[in-house]
């Protein structure tokens, strides 16, 4: 098993690597220079020229490259902002926690919500409950975020006045219920989605092996055959989706934090790519495909003990396409 | 394609198998009168996607404006179609990038196999470790789409997506190969003295084209949604192009006492990729009985 998680984590430092020269040499593509983002067009030649000096745009991009990984490892310095001259990590720091908080109440809700939604649609299968269960997780797909949230919006928190239009903010004290349950829903929505339907095939699945009529024939209640033989063992497939869920959640709350505008850094993304502060785009796009390869590799191994046989390899992150 | 080849696709029990999926064969419908709507956008519609009237802004349903007007004076409903030729633009362009990356890709791959195959499964690898829609964010972030002109923009919104969108379809196409390539009638080929060229355009592309079908179907709902999600954000496709993402972000401020200028465009944005969800369904069961749940 140890060899198992080594091996693992051995194949994702490449990865590692790869993506962060992806993240860093992508700047290069970018029209412009540096300078004029930071001084504006109307700067003088000398002052653009002292000022890439200064930021050591000059030297060749493959020390630039080993310096910047370097400088991640070392002391977690990801460079500074170019226009507010910030260090990325401080930004990080500010809105990490927001989005941790908003990606693990939603993992935590679409599984309450997704969970009992597939079990039920599997116990009645292809019978009302399932029909209505299933409609409802198609409709938690097919709405979009930046859809479901206005319209919830608008039922809520304008008509009914229910709850807050805005999100919550742990650095500006907003963290009473009704700043977190309509972005918690919105991205939660889809994700329990996924989690139902997935549920429900391998509540399907398990429902029909022998094991479950042998349980069934030795007169074991309904409860006790669902929980204790079949949920068990319908669960290693829900915990890889619902890890690869929470990978998702953390890097896609673009559209819920920029709408209930919570300063997490999906809602920084957003703004520091309008504004073509790269280093922060930068930073803040290799921290979240960082923790999403963690968070993968992680489920890879939870997967390996549950499941010896799922050791012998395999590919290192796996897409959930539902 | 040579009357010779093998070519599994079009039979009538194919035909027969989708009419009797009521929901795949309305599906394919609805997305035929949508692309009919796209393709004739500038003719159908009674006004132009930008010309605007502003005496004549946020105006109700009905008179001179079937679905009304928006904060601008702009016709709803023209808009609406306008914003359908960008999506089958925007769904045509980066299929066409992902069929021709991943296809490739996939083929030599899992064809040749080797060093070849290391290298290229790495890289597939490496970029399905971004998530979601997070590496076209950050190409459109550095390529500057929020800045550039709407026609610039939208190719852009294109290039990224169709450059960030291939590594799951190389993936099938590998797979798909891999056992393709053991089977006998590629061996019989093998044996004839059939160059490689010819065993995989010949023998393995025909065979490749029911599952790529629905791959790109299921797929070109995810890139209509991700172009929806980017010019939602402001970072896709720009005005006054009538995206349905951007019109829905246009709406965010109106909505309140406007919820048409969002319910419509967000309702044709739910059908065509719900549409194209239940197509991809029912082409799965039509194409492949066997692998039917």
């Amino acid at each position: 098993m140890i060899r198992y998680i080594l091996e693992r984590l051995a194949l994702a430092v490449p990865t590692l690597l790869a993506i962060s020269a992806l993240v860093f040499f992508s700047a290069y593509l970018a029209p412009g220079d540096p300078a004029d983002v930071i001084l504006g067009e109307k700067a003088t030649p000398a002052t653009k020229a002292r000022l890439r000096e200064e930021l050591g745009l000059n030297r060749p991009p493959l020390i630039r490259y080993k310096d910047y990984v370097v400088g991640i490892v070392t002391r977690g310095d990801f460079g500074s902002s170019y226009l507010s001259r910030e260090p990325v990590k401080d930004i990080i720091k500010r809105g990490f926690p927001n989005t941790i908080l908003l990606a693990s109440l939603a993992l935590v809700t679409s599984l309450l919500l997704g969970i009992p939604l597939g079990i039920l649609a599997s116990v009645w299968a292809n019978k009302l409950p399932d029909r209505l269960a299933m409609a409802l997780a198609l409709v938690g797909v097919a709405l979009p975020s930046f859809v479901l949230g206005p319209a919830l919006v608008l039922l809520l928190a304008v008509r009914l006045q229910w709850l807050s239009v805005i999100g919550f903010s742990l650095a500006e004290g907003r963290t009473a219920p009704q700043f977190f349950i309509l972005p918690v829903l919105v991205l939660a929505a889809r994700s329990a989605a996924l989690i139902a339907r997935l549920t429900r095939s391998a509540m399907l699945d398990v429902l029909s092996q022998d094991y479950v009529r042998t349980a069934r024939a030795k007169g074991l209640s309904t409860a006790s055959v669902l929980f204790k033989h079949a949920l068990k063992n319908a669960f290693p497939p829900i915990l890889t989706v619902a890890g690869t869920t929470f990978g998702y959640l953390l890097s896609g709350s673009f559209v819920v934090e920029t709408f209930f505008t919570i300063p997490g850094i999906g809602n920084e993304s957003i703004s520091s790519i309008l504004r073509r502060d790269y280093p922060v785009v930068q930073g803040l796009s290799l921290l979240m495909a960082t923790g999403f390869v963690l968070i993968n590799l992680i489920v890879d191994i939870l997967y390996g003990l549950i499941d010896p046989r799922a050791r012998v390899g395999g590919p290192l992150v796996r897409k959930v396409s539902l | 394609m040579s009357d010779e080849s093998e070519v599994p696709l079009p039979t009538p029990t194919f035909w027969a198998r989708l009419r009797r999926n009521p929901l795949a064969f309305g599906s394919l419908i609805v997305l035929g009168l949508i692309v009919f709507v796209a393709l004739l956008a500038p003719v159908l519609a009674p006004y132009g996607f930008a010309s605007q009237t502003l005496s004549d802004n946020l105006q109700g349903p009905g008179g001179k404006h079937a679905l009304g007007t928006d904060e601008l004076g702009r016709d709803t409903l023209s808009r609406l179609m306008h914003g359908a030729r960008i999506s089958l633009l925007v769904a045509l362009g980066v299929e066409g990038f992902v069929v021709s990356i991943g296809v490739l890709v996939g083929l030599v791959a899992g064809y040749f196999g080797g060093w070849l195959d290391q290298l290229l499964m790495r890289i597939t690898d490496v970029l399905l470790a971004f998530p979601d829609v997070l590496l076209a964010l950050l190409l459109l972030g550095t390529l500057g789409a929020s800045s550039a002109s709407p026609a610039v923009s939208l190719g852009l919104v294109i290039l990224s997506l169709g450059l960030t969108g291939w590594p799951p379809l190389a993936r099938l196409v590998r797979g798909q190969v891999l056992t393709l390539r053991k089977r006998e009638f590629v061996e019989a080929s093998r044996a004839l003295g059939a160059t490689n060229g010819r065993i995989l355009i010949k023998h393995i592309l025909p065979n490749l084209l029911s599952p790529l079908m629905v791959a790109i179907t299921v797929d070109t709902a995810g890139v209509i949604l991700a172009e929806a999600t980017l010019s939602f954000l402001g970072i896709g496709v720009q005005r006054p192009f009538p995206s349905w993402g951007r019109m829905i972000n246009d709406a965010l401020e109106y909505y309140r006492t406007e919820p048409r200028l969002l319910i419509l465009p967000a309702a044709c944005l739910s059908v065509t990729v719900l549409a194209l969800n239940f197509l991809g369904d029912g082409l799965r069961d039509a194409l492949d009985p066997r692998q039917r749940k």
